[in-house]
């Protein structure tokens, strides 16, 4: 242990740690700005400078490691007149736009310039300008609000293994950009927006879509339905202020219904259909010796991250759409007929804890009812902004209930919401389907957690079956890897492109970090235990969608409506000539 | 020599920069090496070039290009035959780089960063050279130093370069 003595305090840490961590264990709180724990640790923005005895200058906090009878102050009046210069000298190039930023009133930027109650800027100088990129369908990127504090990169990079940005050239010309600045959608970037919940500004934000989604509601013509993604209940509440882990399924069905929704649906619903198509596709590989690992489809950046940098193992992916997409093929198919609603009435929105659900809707592959399944896909974030328009206070609302049929659903649904949820909830039922013996326990502990690679081996019978899951690019990288070189052993892989899996998504609300998900995982397996059935192939609703509509699972009609292929992506640019 | 850019890797060009990057394919350590070769090689590091390096040594091209605009020494732009580096360190900029540099603009008609139509010039802006005492002074080809610069000397000394 090191001994140090912080504002006076006598502190005592393990080695290596840094003067920041010191001061937290003791509830000493330094400002930060570019610091991200265990992702962005660099030391760039000077906002966490403090003042160490026989130091020469101030020392930057975040990456200083503590030293054996160091005296470090943390608030002296020279230390406050630092900061406000470095806040003034980051804000001088700052556009100032921040009443009509999407991140007003959740910006760690301006929450400093509170803090610190700057009244002016001493120094007027050249503003960066750069066009805003608009390209993508998930992610607008603005640089003039940039601060180069490069969580983005390194989220990108480090956790993601994606690196679709950089800092180009120096100084005051630093641009955080794709190469050559080339627009996003042209990119290998996989739009899973960890870079939108990590940076600290508004330089990069959500596609808002709200508008059209006011528009159809507006529009009495439309029949407009709803679906709502696992995570998003486990999540909605922190829009307005509740805490991490608050479930408020009931209100946001009601206040969804308040909006002016003609029906309220789940995708809950479409991911115990996924189950079962997915679960008999796997029974299918196995016992036709088809391609093996299986891995599952759900996440669309994970889609976008292997078409890009893994192509040769294409084969591997389920053929199985997302639930989001089964469910957007169904709505304008099945729900259709059964309701006698003319399909090009139907105007479907998504809620989802993702921005790569905004691209995914978008594909060529996803006009399966021959409109676009899913009309527009809203985040979480941008859902919660529609009950603020609205003036609704949807934590006060009593509790309501999806509607039928494609609001019905099971605990195993809602487990997609977590790392290894698709996971469990196939174990539930393919178990179930190949033994036809009722399973004693249901809950797969060993699925469970942020764990970024778990394996497990489940008995289905006198079958071992070797499973493997991981949530994050870079760990799914790891599993890419072995099976490239032959070593991986596994019948099932269950990637989600996020930490955490999906209650930590790109689309979620912010701040979303490493306590936050985890009260979100607990939530969500609070909300399993509960369901009423928490076995995807007992829900009523899918067994109806098969007797009345589809046949059976991997039919002509599911290969039609909810089976997909997919593209070889390069994830360089073409050298043309 | 002419160099296709398709990348197609037929042309001798995309030939010789594949040898250099054959010695650290698959390296991402050696992109420095690979990028300064491959620019003594073609003169600039253009995005076919870029490309090709980033796919042979497998790393993104965001690493690559964020290399190449980091280091004043790589430029993305051809060069031209002779390279004039115009020192604005503080005793240069006192003594009147900026005139130097109104009049190599208004003598070769390009902006500091570009190159003459001809290829025959490329200006840069450079810092501090060591040549204070000779203020104002600008460097051509890395060798020639010419020093305490007036106006009317510049379009003599640029005509010893063809």
């Amino acid at each position: 242990m090191i001994n140090l003595t912080i504002d006076n305090r006598k502190v005592a840490v393990e080695e290596g740690s840094t003067i920041l961590e010191a001061a937290k264990s003791v509830g000493i709180n330094i400002p930060t700005l570019c610091y991200l724990k265990d992702i962005n640790v660099i030391g760039a923005c000077r906002i966490c400078l403090v003042d160490v005895k026989g130091a020469r200058t101030f020392i930057p906090s975040c990456v200083a490691p503590v030293s054996e009878g160091m005296v470090v102050n943390t608030h002296t009046p020279n230390l406050i007149k630092a900061r406000k210069l470095v806040l003034e000298l980051i804000l001088s190039d700052h556009p100032m736009e921040c009443l009509t930023c999407k991140r007003n009133g959740n910006c760690e930027l301006q929450k400093l310039a509170e803090e610190f109650g700057l009244s002016e800027i001493r120094f007027e100088g050249a503003k960066t300008e750069y066009p805003i990129d608009d390209s993508s369908p998930a992610l607008i990127r603005d640089p003039r609000k940039c601060i180069l504090c490069r969580r983005c990169i390194s989220v990108c990079t480090n956790i993601q293994s994606v690196q679709a940005l950089t800092v180009e050239n120096r100084g005051f010309n630093s641009l955080v950009a794709p190469a050559f600045n080339e627009k996003l959608a042209n990119m290998e970037c996989v739009q899973c927006g960890q870079c939108s919940l990590v940076c600290p500004t508004g330089a990069i934000v959500e596609q808002d879509d709200t508008d059209k989604v006011w528009a159809a509601l507006a529009d009495p013509k439309k029949h407009v339905v709803v679906q709502t993604a696992p995570a998003t209940r486990v999540q909605i509440g922190e829009t307005i202020g509740a805490e991490p882990g608050t479930i408020a399924t009931g209100q946001m069905v009601a206040g969804l219904r308040s909006l002016g929704f003609d029906k309220v649906f789940d995708t809950d619903f479409s991911a115990d259909l996924t189950i079962l198509e997915e679960g008999n596709e796997l029974l299918q590989r196995v016992t036709t010796g088809g391609v093996l690992p299986m891995i599952t489809s759900c996440s669309p950046g994970w889609i976008k991250f292997i078409e890009h940098f893994y192509p040769d193992l294409l084969p591997h992916l389920s053929t199985c759409k997302s639930p989001q997409q089964m469910f957007g093929a169904l709505a304008k198919t099945y729900y259709a007929q059964k309701e006698g609603i003319d399909p090009k009435d139907i105007y479907s929105v998504s809620i989802m804890p993702c921005t790569a659900k905004k691209y995914e809707c978008q594909r060529p592959e996803m006009f399966s009812s021959g409109y676009q399944d899913v009309d527009v896909v809203l985040t979480t974030r941008e859902l919660g902004r529609m009950f603020k328009q609205s003036g609704m206070s949807m934590t006060n609302l009593p509790e309501e209930e999806y509607d039928a049929p494609l609001g019905i659903s099971t605990g195993a649904g809602e487990l997609f919401g977590a790392s290894g949820g698709v996971m469990e909830a196939a174990l539930r039922t393919v178990y179930e389907v190949v033994t036809g013996k009722e399973l004693e326990d249901i809950n797969f502990t060993a699925c469970r957690g942020i764990t970024g690679v778990k394996e497990a081996t489940v008995n289905v019978g006198d079958l071992p079956v070797s499973v493997a899951i991981t949530n994050g690019l870079g760990n799914a990288r790891k599993v890419l890897d072995k099976i490239r070189a032959g070593e991986a052993g596994y019948h099932f892989i269950e990637v989600m492109c996020c930490p955490g899996g999906c209650i930590g998504g790109g689309g979620s609300p912010i701040p979303t970090n490493l306590d936050v998900r985890l009260k979100r995982i607990d939530a969500v397996y609070t909300e399993d235990e509960r369901m009423v059935l928490r076995k995807s192939h007992q829900n009523p609703a899918v067994q109806d969608l098969y007797a009345e509509f589809l046949e059976k699972p991997l039919g002509h009609k599911s290969h039609e409506l909810l089976h997909t292929h997919y593209t070889e992506r390069d994830h360089y640019p073409k050298e043309e000539c | 020599m002419v160099a296709c850019t398709c990348g197609c890797g037929e042309d001798e060009l995309t030939k010789q920069l594949d040898k250099v990057i054959d010695e650290y394919r698959g390296q991402p350590s050696g992109l420095i090496q690979v990028l300064t070769k491959a620019q003594n090689l073609i003169g600039y590091l253009p995005l076919w070039v870029q490309t090709r390096i980033a796919k042979g040594l497998g790393v993104s091209l965001q690493e690559v290009y964020g290399v190449v605009t980091f280091y004043a020494f790589f430029s993305l732009i051809p060069r031209g035959r002779h390279k004039i580096a115009v020192c604005a360190g503080t005793a240069c900029y006192v003594k009147g780089s900026k005139t130097v540099l109104k009049t190599l603009r208004e003598v070769l008609g390009v902006k500091e960063g570009q190159t003459t139509p001809d290829s025959r010039f490329t200006v840069e802006v450079v810092r501090c050279i060591g040549a204070c005492g000779l203020a104002p002074a600008m460097i051509i080809d890395g060798k020639d130093v010419h020093g305490r610069l007036e106006p009317e000397q510049i379009p003599g000394i640029l005509e010893q370069y063809a």
